[in-house]
């Protein structure tokens, strides 16, 4: 009789708490942003495929089925990966060797007296960033350049070449202080 | 220290550098160009964006180069810029005064503030007439003019207050009926009785009742926006808002002394009072500036440097930036020329924070200065948010009490800086991806239109053959025939055009030489 | 003309880590006089051999760590770490048991977490802490305060009893050292005494003076002055000794009218032990305190509180060190739950959330 008892109110219990937890999870659902679009936010968007995927995206995708690492992204950088470790709660994984340093934002010119308007760059072109028809010089939007270098291979006459973003007084940015003596174990 | 001899007109330079971008807000659109020459007074620039300014030819002259020179920032970096040669004529363009303003809307009013490229001369240069146009959803109450100097040393709005009040009090008036303000309250520290008297007389000549002056205490950093508003009224601004949401407009005594000079005279903002002050200095005094005169050139009329000399500040000892040449022009933000003969926390070694709280203390913003400083220094952007990193208004009170002389400012502007950084790479990265979407829906829609051609022409095709093969068999071998010859041809052809691409065709001789250099050289590289 | 630059402010900041430390070391000389007064050479011993090795623990270890040796050394901290340390350590403790409560200060309580500034706990109440649990026997070896009927040694004695451990010919240890009161009362309260009892006792009763004990009311009173003179230099915060000394004078007063004859009045929790010093001079050690306004209240109450609770019902006569560790444990919590309302923003804001930047 005891155990009888022992099982009904077990039983009650268990079916009460699935009731709450099944409300629960009704009430306080959350219409999380998928992990991918997360991972994709964080990706600097140059759809360089660098990574070796075919875009940022492809990327992204990826890393959320846990098949690509997350140091991987060049022009992201250390910053890129800590994100992304933080945002998966992963470990951080060391870049590889060349890319250990801040990456230094680039874009591309035309040095338009070679261009001759092959337009094989402007279908390289991620973001349709190149202006320019068959057998007109070609140019760069320089404002919608993402520095991802993708036209350079196919042009056939090397006319691409890759600059330095310039900064600005505008865009300048402080340099943090040196903390010789702050730091602990630095 | 500077406000022992009169206002001094600084004279005429050979050379004015006049930078683009003065201001808060987006570039103006230059207007002339090399060679030509300008007027006094003549716009070389059009602001097209609303949160823009002008600027204007501080004297006559020949334009002898636009390019990028090095700007008064703490960058050091270049900007562009329009170097005028002086024709020493000083010949004035056609000014248009305006002979009653009160006939003008407010509309007008503003306008003209904004071609004559007013901007508010306190230190941060936000364009003026966008200040004076707060919108119907902000009736304006009360207007505040900050006549308390922003920071010890400098003495410009003191001197400006003493000698020409009745401008400042006309500018005033304007500004009240530009913005249908009820009152205007000037507030003034209280360790300049002399400008304080001047104002007085002036009012009293005038009889604004709505405009009072205003006493308040000489503590640094009241000189502050908000601050100057709470210690007024009592109110503080929000966070992430603006002085008129809450029914009040600050301005400058020196942008209320533009204004009057923009209205009755026409005359656009062509010159400044600067503040040439500090131990570096040999004669200290206030000097009536035309923007873009060199600041060596401002110092040398001021006796020069002395010996020991050894920074040079733009802006106040607390909240300036030290310049690293003084080749810079004098641009309508900058407000004192300091220079100190000590080198500051040179040889003065910074400690670890102690976390005496200190900063906590003396912080006007209320904040806790060293939390700031511990997150922005091991680059927690997300946390210094937290702490209200932007509610800073880098008074410079922390890093002076410190005893641990950590230079706190900077790390916040570190902090700043990269957070904006931040913000642009963000937006910039977003753009890239809705552009790439794009692209990529674009490219997919191209090719299901292709194959949708495609198929519909095969439809097509086997239709014909279809009805033909059903019309007659006869008519079969003639037509075999005729495509048979047709694929000789085209074979003919492919094997007489595959060797060059379609898009070198029609070369003159130098690009097909070039090409062919260029082809040379890939291929050497390819055989190394 | 070419010139250096560097950010603002421009101006040269008056104050330095050193100028408050030799505020701090110098409003503590009154009531260190009047320790050395009423307890005798073994005070000067105690810190003098403090600061010898605090200095080269310090040294050594910044060495270790790679640090610049001479601006570190002439902060101030370790030799105050150090003083602190002696005036708290009874004064006829071994040479042994001061050094490794010393070493232990400075290598467990500072370097270990990073050096002056990254400590979270208090130094010095570390290496108190880690000799009153490791040798409780040793910590009990106080000097009788100038009182009739006890041996008071010179400085030989003194010296051969530290370096030596033995006791000058003709006496024992009881007659050179002697319970605390508040070790005594704690005890004999345990005896179910009443204050009445023990005020009144023959042997115990000469000890308790007029308020304090005979020689700690008068350390603590002078040890009050100085923190007063720093608290109006500013040099200290006065909510920490405000928030600790109000909460204990109000929870002794409370449980005194409520028993008179069982708890300790307030006045003698005011001026006994080390009270004073640790009001003004331990807990407001600026490392390890809250830095927020109302923070600071909170650990100054906070100690207050665990000391009254150690002192009435724990196992230590007197509870600073470790009212002030646990306080020291919460100081990251209350920093960030106490965060003043910053200029512009309202308090239903708190605890604080980010504010999305988002300038849409």
């Amino acid at each position: 009789m005891s155990i009888l008892s022992a099982i009904i109110t077990l039983s009650l219990i268990a079916g009460l708490f699935g009731l709450i937890l099944g409300y629960a999870s009704i009430k306080f659902h959350v219409e999380g942003d998928p992990v991918v679009d997360k991972i994709d936010a964080i990706l600097p968007q140059t759809q360089c495929g660098q990574c070796s995927f075919p875009g940022c995206r492809p990327y992204a995708e990826a890393i959320a089925s846990g098949e690509a690492p997350i140091n991987q992204c060049p022009p992201g950088g250390e910053a890129t990966m800590l994100a992304l470790a933080d945002l998966l709660g992963v470990e951080p994984i060391a870049l590889s060797e060349e890319h250990a340093d801040e990456p230094v934002k680039t874009v591309v010119t035309i040095d338009e007296t070679t261009c001759i308007g092959c337009t094989l760059c402007i279908q390289a072109c991620p973001v349709d960033a190149i202006l320019g028809a068959a057998k007109q010089m070609h140019t760069i939007i320089e404002s919608e350049c993402t520095g991802c270098n993708l036209c350079i291979p196919p042009c056939p006459v090397d006319c691409i070449a890759i600059v330095p973003v310039k900064i600005e007084p505008d865009t300048w940015r402080w340099p943090l202080p040196e903390q010789a003596h702050t730091a602990p174990g630095a | 220290m500077s406000t022992a001899s009169p206002i001094r007109r600084a004279s005429l330079p050979e050379q004015l550098i006049i930078p683009l971008h003065q201001h808060i807000g987006e570039n103006s659109e230059i207007l002339v160009t090399k060679g030509e020459r300008v007027l006094k007074g003549q716009p070389l620039t059009v602001a097209k964006a609303y949160v823009s300014a002008p600027i204007h030819a501080p004297s006559s002259g020949i334009v002898t180069d636009i390019a990028e020179y090095p700007a008064p920032h703490p960058s050091g970096l270049s900007t562009l810029c329009i170097v005028i040669k002086t024709d020493g004529e000083n010949e004035w363009a056609d000014l248009e005064p305006v002979s009653n303003y009160r006939d003008l809307s407010t509309a007008e009013l503003r306008n003209i503030i904004r071609h004559a490229g007013i901007v508010g001369l306190g230190g941060a240069a936000f364009p003026t007439a966008v200040k004076l146009n707060p919108g119907p959803d902000h009736p304006i109450d009360t207007v505040i003019i900050n006549a308390a100097e922003c920071e010890p040393y400098i003495s410009c709005d003191d001197m400006l207050m003493r000698e020409r009040a009745d401008e400042v009090i006309s500018g005033i008036e304007i500004i009240l009926h530009t913005l249908g303000a009820k009152k205007a309250l000037i507030a003034i520290e209280n360790n300049k009785p002399e400008a304080a008297e001047a104002l007085q007389k002036s009012l009293g000549r005038t009889a604004n009742e709505n405009i009072h002056v205003v006493a308040i205490p000489t503590i640094y950093p009241t000189g502050g926006e908000k601050q100057l508003i709470k210690v007024l009224t009592n109110k503080e601004v929000p966070s992430d808002g603006l002085p008129i949401d809450i029914g009040i407009v600050v301005q400058n005594v020196g942008t209320t002394a533009a204004i009057h000079r923009a209205i009755h005279f026409g005359e656009p903002l062509i010159s400044r009072i600067i503040t040439v002050t500090g131990n570096g200095i040999k004669q200290p005094q206030n000097m009536d500036v035309l923007i873009g005169t060199s600041m060596a050139e401002v110092i040398q009329q001021c006796g020069g440097y002395t010996e020991n000399a050894k920074q040079l500040i733009m802006g106040g000892p607390m909240m300036g930036f030290s310049m690293h040449t003084d080749h810079l022009p004098i641009i309508k933000g900058c407000n004192c020329l300091l220079v100190e003969t000590t080198e500051q926390r040179q040889g003065m070694q910074t400690m670890p924070c102690i976390r005496c709280g200190e900063c906590t203390r003396v912080c006007p913003a209320n904040l806790l200065p060293q939390q700031l400083y511990w997150h922005a220094s091991s680059r927690n952007f997300d946390q210094v948010q937290d702490y209200h990193l932007f509610d800073c208004i880098e008074c410079g009170c922390c890093a002076h009490v410190c005893p641990s002389h950590i230079p706190l400012v900077q790390y916040y502007r570190f902090a700043k800086t990269e957070i904006w950084n931040q913000e642009r790479d963000r937006k910039k990265s977003d753009h890239a991806r809705v552009r790439h979407d794009f692209r990529q829906a674009r490219l997919d829609r191209e090719k299901r239109e292709r194959d949708e051609r495609l198929r519909k022409k095969k439809e097509m095709l086997e239709k014909k053959k279809q009805e033909e093969s059903q019309a007659s068999t006869a008519e079969i071998d003639p037509k075999k025939a005729a495509i048979n010859a047709a694929l000789e041809r085209v074979k003919m052809k492919k094997a007489s055009t595959t060797v060059t691409p379609k898009n070198t065709n029609n070369l003159t001789e130098e690009q097909q030489k070039k090409i062919d250099e260029v082809d040379k050289q890939r291929q050497a590289s390819k055989t190394k | 003309m070419q010139f250096k630059t560097t950010s603002s402010p421009h101006y040269t900041p008056e104050n330095s880590v050193n100028t408050i430390m030799r505020r701090v070391l110098l409003a503590m000389i009154p009531g260190t006089l009047a320790t050395i007064f009423f307890f005798g050479w073994g005070v000067i011993i105690n810190m003098l051999l403090a600061c010898v090795v605090a200095l080269g623990t310090e040294a050594l270890m910044l060495g270790m760590r790679n640090r610049a040796i001479k601006p570190y050394l002439l902060d101030g901290s370790a030799i105050l770490t150090a003083c602190l340390l002696a005036l708290a350590l009874p004064q006829l403790a071994p040479w042994w048991l001061t050094c490794i409560a010393t070493v232990s200060a400075i290598i467990f309580g500072k370097h270990l977490y990073g050096g002056l500034g990254f400590n979270p706990f208090n130094p010095a109440m570390v290496g108190y802490v880690i000799a009153i649990i490791s040798f409780p026997k040793e910590m009990t070896q106080w000097v009788p305060p100038l009182l009739e009927g006890y041996t008071h040694l010179n400085f030989l004695q003194t010296f051969q009893v530290i370096f030596g451990g033995q006791v000058p010919a003709g006496l024992s240890w009881d007659a050179i050292t002697m319970a605390t009161p508040l070790d005594t009362l704690k005890t004999q309260l345990g005896l179910e005494l009443s204050i009445n009892d023990i005020h009144q006792h023959e042997v115990y009763g000469p000890m308790f003076g007029a308020v304090g004990g005979i020689g700690w009311e008068w350390i603590n009173g002078l040890f009050l002055a100085g923190g007063l003179w720093l608290a109006m230099k500013r040099v200290i915060d006065w909510r920490i000794p405000a928030g600790l000394l109000g909460t204990l004078f109000f929870l002794s007063n409370s449980f005194a009218l409520y028993d008179y004859s069982s708890f300790t009045p307030p006045t003698f929790h005011m001026f006994s032990g080390g009270i004073m010093l640790a009001a003004f001079f331990i807990a407001t050690d600026p490392v390890t305190a809250a830095t927020t306004p109302r923070g600071r209240w909170i650990f100054g109450a906070g100690i207050g509180f665990f000391i009254f609770v150690i002192r009435t019902w724990g196992g230590y006569p007197d509870g600073i060190a470790f009212a002030v560790l646990l306080m020291n444990m919460t100081t990251p919590l209350l920093d960030y739950y106490t965060m003043p309302r910053a200029f512009g923003h309202h308090w239903r804001e708190f605890p604080q959330h980010t504010k999305k930047h988002d300038d849409e």
